[in-house]
């Protein structure tokens, strides 16, 4: 007999999804190479200490919530159930543009409280945290778009879909987002 | 289940076939926009990166004839050179030195991502992956096409960067600030940077959309009988080259983003106490590093060489396995050593980095780190010649470039050894022995990779023959010429002339290398005028080569050779084949090939 191979065990992870864990993978390195680059800036001279925004804290729960209401709207699709499945995938939308105004609403809340950013009185560390931060917030509105395209997609769409391959990427690369901004708080928390 | 069978029990419950409309080719109409342009057939991405990237080899080469002249006759005045470049590049006849730095930097960008990153393995791994784990084209088809534009965006962005008034980027290609930060501190540094930053972005996204690809269809798209013990070493090769990238490129990624925050924003990761004498001011950065700058870029500098080699070394040990008609020598060693250079590869980035004031205790660990590569080279190369040895050789040319880069790599990975040492560094940092080691070792061997791969799978390409004859002329003058180009420069290195100098004439300790200087420029214009010689072929060997009239021609036992001649769009015809056994059955049982599809015959062992 011949030996056994991936292709003939009877359940395999689709190509779609093991193409989004490769590409976590790749996220990941990212945000792992400007968070060690932080801590590297931070053992040196000049490294502003300041404490969080409050905003960031409520920008955690909504990102929590949002996690929510994309794992019931999973649900809700292999239930066929498609107006509950709609609404959910909306709020869900909402909730990752409205994550992405708190964390603004955070840099603004920095700025106003004298702790430049950008521009020539910035300090690197905090601009760190418009780079860290911003950077996972243009990655959660990736997951909006995515999320219009599906809702778009289960409006419009002349053929009906079956599958629930396409949600069910989206929901695991939104739980991720959600972990990794759970790991950058924690990071900034802790090393301060 | 096949991977096929996923899709296709997939679309079968839509109830429409649009979904993986790519698996039922023989229903719909081809334009020539879905075929030769917006292609999601991976034979023909495969062939808009190796011609993309051909283009890149040529200017990014002409560049380094360019600077060649500049270093071999820096008396001499040649009035064409400014008619046909103008006067930012050479004025009076002479190379401006802003002109050489954009030509050094321009020529080590283009060769280094476009050519040898997206022109290697964008080409080989598209082709040769689905071609060979036998699928009917990549994970997402869609996304290949991505990763081919972005890449052609890329090249867009980073050719019009030479035809701006200040020049393309001249900080050399690891675009260290403050010099890559700092718009005023080179003409170069102000929209030539720009550009140069704004192309590398769209190119990692290019790479990183490619490696997820790959990586992804060589563990889920196999076909049946195919498990990981039986992939050809080519496939190892790309998949470690893939995960290389997709590890690596995001890290240059974020280092870049940080970059533009310095040079677009005013933030000071990698700016401080610095007075400009072009402005006469004391710029206000005060806190930033410009090593982490250099941590940042080495940890995907240094895999990055790698990304660079390992495909070359795939292709080489199929090829030399093929054309000596003998098994490969350590198939698991093979595997065993890709894997140990792809792990090293992480480890060993502040080798570059050894006179930057790193601490000599942290050096001495890269020291050890980067000095244990040589174990999984070694391997290599042992396994490399005694696959030759004693083997019924067949000199093709893909052969003659397969044995050309092993003799480059033992020439090329010796110096390394030099070079890893922190200690010899100190001396031989910024020579032209560097330029000489890197060059042979990772720059002309992975080229001596590609010509081999190209000569060996072009008849797969394009169902055509390429001159063999004038593969010849051109392996034996490239093979020569690139030896007598980069020798020489371990001498000059050696005796410590730096790189990067715009004009030796002028320094005492270095005048005596003029003629030596002049003999290498002259050997390099040879070389670049045989890769012209190839080219022409290349192109004629398209409409007028020789025909492929066997399907199987080298008598190769990987499932490359089981398509029909010219493979439409899903490879093969009805069924994809199963494998039986792995790729490397030559001469077994007094057969010369037994192809992998051939099922295991009663007398034989288990495989």
């Amino acid at each position: 007999m011949s030996t056994s191979t991936l292709n003939e065990k009877g359940k395999r992870i689709h190509p779609h999804k093991f193409l989004l864990w490769v590409a976590m993978g790749s996220i990941c390195m990212m945000f792992a190479g400007l968070t060690s680059a932080y801590i590297v800036k931070r053992n040196q001279s000049n490294f502003l200490e300041f404490s969080l925004p409050l905003v960031f804290w409520y920008s955690t729960l909504v990102i929590l919530a949002s996690s929510l209401s994309i794992q019931l709207a999973v649900k809700s699709f292999k239930a066929r159930e498609m107006s509950r499945y709609r609404i959910l995938i909306t709020i869900t939308a909402i909730l990752g543009v409205g994550f992405a105004a708190l964390q603004t609403m955070g840099f603004m809340n920095l700025e106003s409280h004298g702790i430049h950013l950008t521009g020539p009185k910035s300090n690197a560390s905090a601009s760190f945290i418009l780079i860290i931060v911003g950077l996972h917030a243009l990655h959660v509105l990736g997951g909006v778009v995515s999320l219009l395209v599906m809702f778009l997609k289960a409006y419009f769409s002349t053929t009906k879909n079956y599958s629930s391959i396409p949600i069910e990427v989206v929901s695991i690369y939104w739980h991720f987002v959600d972990v990794l901004w759970l790991y950058l708080l924690v990071f900034f928390i802790w090393i301060r | 289940m096949s991977n096929e069978a996923v899709l296709q029990a997939e679309s079968a419950i839509a109830t429409h076939h649009e979904a993986h409309g790519e698996h039922h080719d023989h229903h719909h109409q081809e334009t020539f926009i879905s075929k030769y342009v917006f292609s999601m057939d991976h034979k023909m991405i495969a062939k808009q990166f190796l011609i993309t990237g051909m283009v890149w080899a040529v200017i990014g080469g002409l560049m380094s004839v360019l600077f060649r002249l500049q270093l071999g006759y820096p008396d001499t005045s040649f009035p064409w050179l400014e008619d046909l470049l103008g006067k930012f590049w050479a004025e009076k006849g002479h190379i401006t030195a802003q002109g050489y730095y954009a030509l050094v930097t321009t020529h080590g960008t283009v060769l280094v991502f476009f050519v040898l990153t997206a022109g290697l393995s964008g080409t080989f791994a598209n082709f040769l992956i689905p071609l060979q784990v036998g699928a009917r084209d990549m994970a997402s088809p869609f996304m290949n096409m991505l990763s081919y534009w972005f890449f052609f965006a890329a090249s867009i962005v980073m050719v019009s960067s030479i035809f701006v008034e200040t020049g393309p980027f001249s900080g050399g290609w690891t675009a260290y600030p403050p010099l890559s930060a700092l718009g005023d501190a080179s003409p170069g540094s102000k929209t030539g940077m720009d550009l140069w930053l704004v192309a590398m972005a769209l190119f990692v996204v290019s790479s990183l959309l490619g490696g997820l690809n790959y990586i992804a269809t060589v563990l889920n798209m196999r076909t049946k009988g195919m498990s990981m013990t039986r992939l050809p070493l080519t496939i190892w090769a790309l998949f470690f080259t893939a995960v290389l990238g997709v590890l690596s490129f995001p890290v240059l990624l974020s280092g870049f983003i940080l970059l533009i925050f310095d040079r677009n924003f005013g933030t000071s990761f990698y700016l401080s106490d610095i007075f400009l004498t072009t402005t006469n001011t004391a710029l206000p950065n005060e806190g930033g590093s410009a090593i982490l700058f250099q941590h940042l870029f080495w940890f995907l500098g240094h895999p990055e060489v790698y990304i660079i080699l390992l495909p070359a070394m795939g292709m080489v040990s199929e090829i030399l396995s093929v054309n000596s008609r003998k098994p490969i020598f350590g198939y698991m060693a093979m595997i065993g050593s890709l894997f140990a250079i792809a792990i090293l590869a992480f480890l060993v980035w502040a080798h570059h980095m050894f006179v930057t004031g790193l601490n000599p205790f942290l050096g001495s660990i890269f020291v050890l780190l980067t000095l244990l590569i040589a174990v999984p080279s070694a391997i290599k190369v042992f396994n490399w010649l005694t696959t030759l040895w004693r083997g019924n050789i067949r000199f093709t040319p893909a052969m003659m470039f397969a044995i050309g880069f092993v003799s480059l790599f033992i020439s090329g990975g010796l110096t390394g050894i030099w070079l890893g040492n922190s200690a010899l560094d100190i001396h031989l940092h910024d020579t032209y022995f560097v330029i000489a080691h890197f060059h042979i070792v990772m720059g002309v061997a992975s080229m001596f990779g590609m010509f081999a791969g190209v000569y060996h799978w072009y008849p797969k390409m394009y169902g055509r023959y390429l001159n063999t004859s004038l593969g010849y002329i051109h392996f034996w003058i490239t093979m020569i010429g690139a030896y007598l180009i980069f020798w020489p420069m371990h001498y000059e290195g050696l005796a410590g002339m730096p790189r990067r100098y715009y004009d030796y004439s002028i320094w005492e300790s270095f005048k005596n290398f003029g003629e030596l200087n002049r003999f290498i420029s002259t050997v390099a214009m040879i070389v670049f005028a045989a890769q012209i010689l190839f080219i022409a072929n290349f192109f004629y060997s398209i409409w007028k080569g020789r025909k492929v009239t066997t399907l199987n021609p080298y008598g190769s036992n990987t499932l490359e050779w089981t398509t029909p001649i010219n493979p439409g769009h899903g490879n093969w015809v009805g069924e994809i084949p199963e494998v039986h056994r792995w790729p490397y059955d030559y001469g077994k049982d007094g057969k010369e090939y037994t192809s992998q599809t051939t099922p295991v015959g009663a007398d034989e062992s288990h495989h």
